[in-house]
């Protein structure tokens, strides 16, 4: 089974990083990019097929280490 | 003092660490590897050093934080032993839970790497009693990632609780946003733990503490953890 989890900045913290991307995108030429945020993707390969156990596991996992929930926000999806 | 300092696959400030800390306490510190499930008997005080654990991947720290010695630093700490995280070692005890918020990006992006001045804030506690309250002191910093940030409320309460015990300032002693290197809420540069046992601290103290590195500011913590014990002992 595979899985995504998704790990973002939550709102309001400051992302220097996408502020520099911001910055880039925009001497490139690109136009219409009002802001960018940074984030990671991690994707999975999860034994068995039991979903909902997968989910537990995953979320468990982005709790204890995938995502600082001091400051980041994250997603879990069976895909 | 009986000093064990940890040593994490891509830590690089462990034998400073080491030198300070034989230099100060006259004793050497054991050197404690990360697998390990245990610290050595008798141990006063955990240093957690400086430099790039597991090369900063998924976030500075957070790997380190989840190694299998940090369940005894954890217990060490909830006895009341100390525990003092510096750069690297500050990012991992926030990661571990030992300390509230997080270590972010410099504000400035760059990588910071000079002699910073220093207020300490109270010299009431084991990590500064070495100094006197308001002192300036001049330490070197050295990081990419070191911009403290945490909730409002969790600020509120290091304040009220006279937790923030070092502060960016200028060489006068003035904290000002223009003296805050990195972008650090409230421009701290070391908390405490709220029972006070655990400091963590982004400046290398270590890195100051011979006359052969042109300032020896940094001694006073280690000094005032040395004279700490010794009362208590």
């Amino acid at each position: 089974m595979k899985a995504r989890v998704t790990v973002t900045l939550k709102s309001g913290i400051l992302d220097p990083q996408g502020k520099a991307i911001e910055g880039a995108l925009k001497s490139l030429g690109i136009e219409g990019v009002a802001s960018v945020r940074q984030g990671k993707v991690f994707d999975i390969e999860v034994a068995g097929a039991d979903r909902a156990k997968a989910e537990a596991a995953l979320k468990d996992a982005a709790d204890k280490l995938l995502a600082n929930t001091v400051i980041e926000n994250y997603r879990v999806e069976i895909v | 003092m009986k000093a064990a300092v940890l040593v994490f696959p891509g830590i690089n400030r462990e034998r400073d660490m080491a030198r300070a800390l034989k230099l100060i306490s006259g004793k050497e510190p054991a050197m404690v590897w990360h697998a390990e499930t245990s610290l050595p008997s008798g141990t006063d005080l955990v240093v957690v050093p400086g430099g790039f654990s597991y090369g900063d991947y998924l976030r500075c720290g957070a790997i380190a934080a989840r190694a299998p010695v940090m369940n005894a630093v954890r217990d060490h700490a909830a006895r009341g032993g100390l525990v003092l995280g510096v750069c690297n070692g500050f990012q991992i005890l926030c990661e571990a839970g030992l300390l509230p918020g997080v270590l972010m990006r410099n504000a400035g992006l760059k990588f910071i790497c000079h002699d910073v001045h220093l207020r300490v804030e109270r010299s009431d506690t084991p990590f500064t009693r070495g100094y006197n309250a308001g002192q300036v002191i001049r330490v070197p910093v050295a990081h990419g990632e070191g911009n403290y940030e945490a909730d409002e409320e969790t600020l509120k309460r290091l304040e009220g609780e006279g937790r923030v015990l070092y502060r960016y300032c200028s060489a006068e002693g003035v904290v000002d946003e223009r003296y805050n290197i990195n972008g650090a809420a409230h421009s701290i540069a070391g908390i405490v733990n709220e029972p006070g046992n655990v400091l963590g601290m982004m400046p290398h103290p270590e890195n100051h503490v011979e006359a052969l590195m042109g300032c020896t500011d940094g001694r006073g913590l280690f000094a005032g953890l040395v004279a700490h014990l010794d009362r208590a002992a």
